[in-house]
């Protein structure tokens, strides 16, 4: 009698299960799961909500278009955010997390080189392609097949920014601060003196802090005495207010340069007037915007309340070249393995494609050839197109 | 080439001088407490940090009052007021980790104790991310930041205000220890943790007391701080915090001049390594030297041998 009973739960168990598989032929129960790692919490909290932000606008579009059309099936697409705190061990742990137990076919993020390169190495040893829309640093995608980007690099935006400095204020002598616990600011810094010296442009300072760090005034001393022409300091929102206001204290009235960590909504309601008259590079420029960017940043501006920055305009063309990828897979079979390969093959596939932040050509490291732009910090606190610098 | 010109050295030691403040009023705080019951409250840097945000809400509002016409609008009489507030609130802050932390494990080992101090710090900084969320909050400026040159030597006048105010709070808190009742009381007390309760001394209170004097300290340290730093996060407090431990056991344990010292002479060895050294190896110099005193003075520049008791 026992045994009858096991049969039947058993046979009961296998009819539940064939019944529960709805319309055959979509994958994953027609849910295409897709990973955000980002700095939720930590030094540079509105990064993450930008990107997410942006994100979520990508999710609204599909939904309006009854899921994402991958080989004639739709697909309802999940993303799941995992924090990484702004640390570059959490950020390993998050995209490890999502890979191994929540099973996503690919992941949007990290977005800070410090965060980017370690996570990269995980996704790449996993098998997993990943987009990190904003790191610069070239050790993100070096030698790794399953690792993308949405940002241009640091050698390029390094040496453009010396040339900037050569052209624009005709300097001979320069000085740069940063972080040097930093993986980005670190890069950057260092491929800006290559750039600066390739040109005949002396560092004359070449000064350090690590991260949390709030008072510079011993390295701002020393460059202020040093009599550089202008300081380069690629550093994140939360310490640039800080370097600018104390250089200025400290007698400094020469032109301040800054890089793409600068662009974040946040900067101006921290840095205020000191930061007026500074210049810095960009993916993009929100003051003067047209086209397909400019309906991305009313959108956002009337869904969030303020003008998206560059991150998250990069979230989105991450979103949208990863949508393309996966669509240009043709069909999903199911099998984690084999899709992501596939989703990473259309990937690498895309040559060319037009975003919000500018057209991008992608080389065989996956990295894109994109233009640059300079934008100067106006009187009405707004990120304004200067100059637009092309590799 | 001489490695640093004369112009440049004052300005580093100006530099010096008010950076070493914030250590100083937060030493004392961890020294206070340690006379006491013998115990380093590691929960101190993360008070500190509350204290920030307690100024950035007393800050704010007072500021919407005046603006209202509901109050005076002379910016010197809101920064004072926003300086004596946050003070008084924040010693309750100092209080109410005494209460949960510390007093119900007063006759456990001391490294339980420590320990859970270090657990309340962690709450603190958890629940203001909680609460407030991960977005920099930006001190409003209560006073206007002004830039004027002493010989060769920029200065502003907010860290003019912060090395003077530093100075007169320490001076302060020396005639309160040496001149009245419960001062003496505080350091009976430091001297035997014991006897001096059965002689009539109410414990209680004077650790209270210790709590909420140390703490207002770090209040008074964060206002000041916040002027010059005005971005505030939920981790401002904890590398501030350990770096005032070590002025405080550079100082030596008990001693107000040593924790005082300490902290000045912390933030000049920082200074001056990364002026003259690269910056890069700043901590790691710096704290070298520090490692180097303590070898050769285990108790610290004013530490006695036998005793931590509170002392001048």
């Amino acid at each position: 009698m026992k045994r009858v009973g096991l049969l039947l739960l058993f046979g009961l168990l296998v009819i539940a299960l064939v019944a529960c598989q709805p319309g055959a032929r979509a994958a994953y129960g027609g849910v295409i799961k897709i990973g955000h790692v980002a700095p939720l919490t930590g030094d540079i909290p509105k990064v993450g909500e930008e990107g997410k932000y942006a994100l979520e606008m990508w999710l609204e579009d599909l939904e309006k278009a009854g899921g994402l059309e991958v080989g004639g099936v739709k697909y309802k697409v999940e993303v799941i955010h995992e924090d990484n705190e702004s640390k570059a061990e959490s950020a390993a742990n998050a995209t490890s997390k999502l890979i191994a137990e929540d099973k996503v076919l690919a992941i949007i993020g990290p977005y800070a080189s410090k965060q980017a390169i370690p996570a990269g190495e995980v996704a790449n040893k996993m098998k997993t392609p990943l987009i990190s829309p904003w790191s610069t640093n070239p050790r993100t995608t070096k030698g790794r097949p399953f690792v993308f980007r949405a940002a241009f690099l640091d050698d390029f935006q390094g040496r453009m920014l010396a040339k900037f400095v050569q052209d624009e204020f005709g300097a001979k002598k320069v000085a740069v601060l940063y972080d040097v616990a930093s993986d980005y600011p670190k890069g950057l810094a260092e491929f800006f003196k290559q750039g600066a010296e390739e040109l005949g442009i002396e560092v004359v300072a070449f000064e350090t802090f690590t991260t949390k760090d709030r008072d510079f005034s011993a390295q701002l001393t020393k460059i202020i005495n040093s009599d550089a022409e202008v300081l380069f300091t690629p550093q994140y929102y939360d310490e640039v207010p800080l370097i600018v206001k104390q250089a200025h204290q400290l007698g400094w009235d020469k032109p301040i340069l800054g890089s793409d960590s600068w662009a974040s909504p946040e900067l101006m309601n921290l840095c205020g007037d000191d930061c007026v008259g500074s210049f810095f590079s960009a993916h993009w420029a929100v003051a003067g915007a047209k086209g397909a960017a400019k309906e991305f940043i009313d959108r956002f501006q009337s869904k969030y309340g303020y003008a998206p920055g560059d991150v998250a305009a990069l979230a989105w063309d991450s979103a949208h070249l990863l949508q393309q990828a996966i669509q240009g897979c043709g069909k999903l079979t199911g099998k984690l393995e084999e899709d992501r390969q596939c989703i990473r093959d259309a990937l690498a596939n895309i040559k060319q494609y037009e975003g919000i932040t500018g057209k991008m050509s992608f080389n065989e490291e996956g990295d894109p050839i994109k233009c640059a732009v300079i934008v100067r910090i106006n009187e009405n606190y707004e990120f304004e197109f200067y100059k637009q610098a092309c590799p | 080439m001489p490695l640093m010109s004369a112009t440049e050295l004052a300005q580093q030691l100006f530099n010096a001088l008010q950076w070493g403040s914030f250590y100083a009023l937060i030493a004392l705080g961890y020294s206070m407490v340690y006379s006491i019951l013998m115990l380093f409250n590691f929960a101190h840097g993360d008070v500190f940090m509350v204290g920030a945000y307690i100024g950035f809400f007393v800050a704010t509002a007072l500021l919407g009052l005046a603006g209202a016409g509901l109050l005076f609008s002379s910016s010197w009489a809101l920064f004072v007021l926003t300086l004596l507030l946050t003070m008084f609130l924040t010693s309750f802050v100092g209080v109410a980790v005494e209460r949960v932390a510390y007093r119900p494990l007063r006759d456990a080992p001391r490294a339980s104790a420590a320990i859970t101090g270090l657990m309340v710090g962690i709450f603190m900084e958890t629940f203001i991310l909680w609460r407030l969320g991960a977005s920099r909050r930006y001190f409003p400026p209560l006073l206007e930041t002004k830039t004027f040159q002493i010989a060769t030597v920029h200065v502003t006048n907010i860290k003019v205000l912060t090395i003077l105010l530093s100075l007169a709070l320490m001076l302060a808190l020396n005639i309160f220890i040496q001149k009245t009742k419960t001062g003496m009381a505080m350091r009976a007390m430091s001297f035997d943790y014991a006897i001096v309760p059965l002689m009539g001394v109410p414990m209680d209170r004077i650790i209270v007391l210790t709590f909420a004097l140390g703490s207002s300290l770090a209040g008074a340290a964060s206002v000041l701080f916040a002027l010059s730093y005005p971005v505030l996060e939920p981790y401002m407090g904890v590398i501030i915090g350990w770096k005032a431990f070590v002025a405080a056991i550079l100082g030596g344990r008990g001693s107000i001049l040593g924790a005082v010292l300490g902290g000045f002479l912390l933030g000049v060895i920082e200074i001056l390594v990364a002026a003259l050294l690269t910056s890069t190896m700043r901590d790691l110099v710096a704290y070298s030297i520090v490692l180097l005193i303590l070898t050769f003075r285990p108790y610290g520049l004013f530490g006695e041998e036998y005793s931590a008791r509170l002392r001048i």
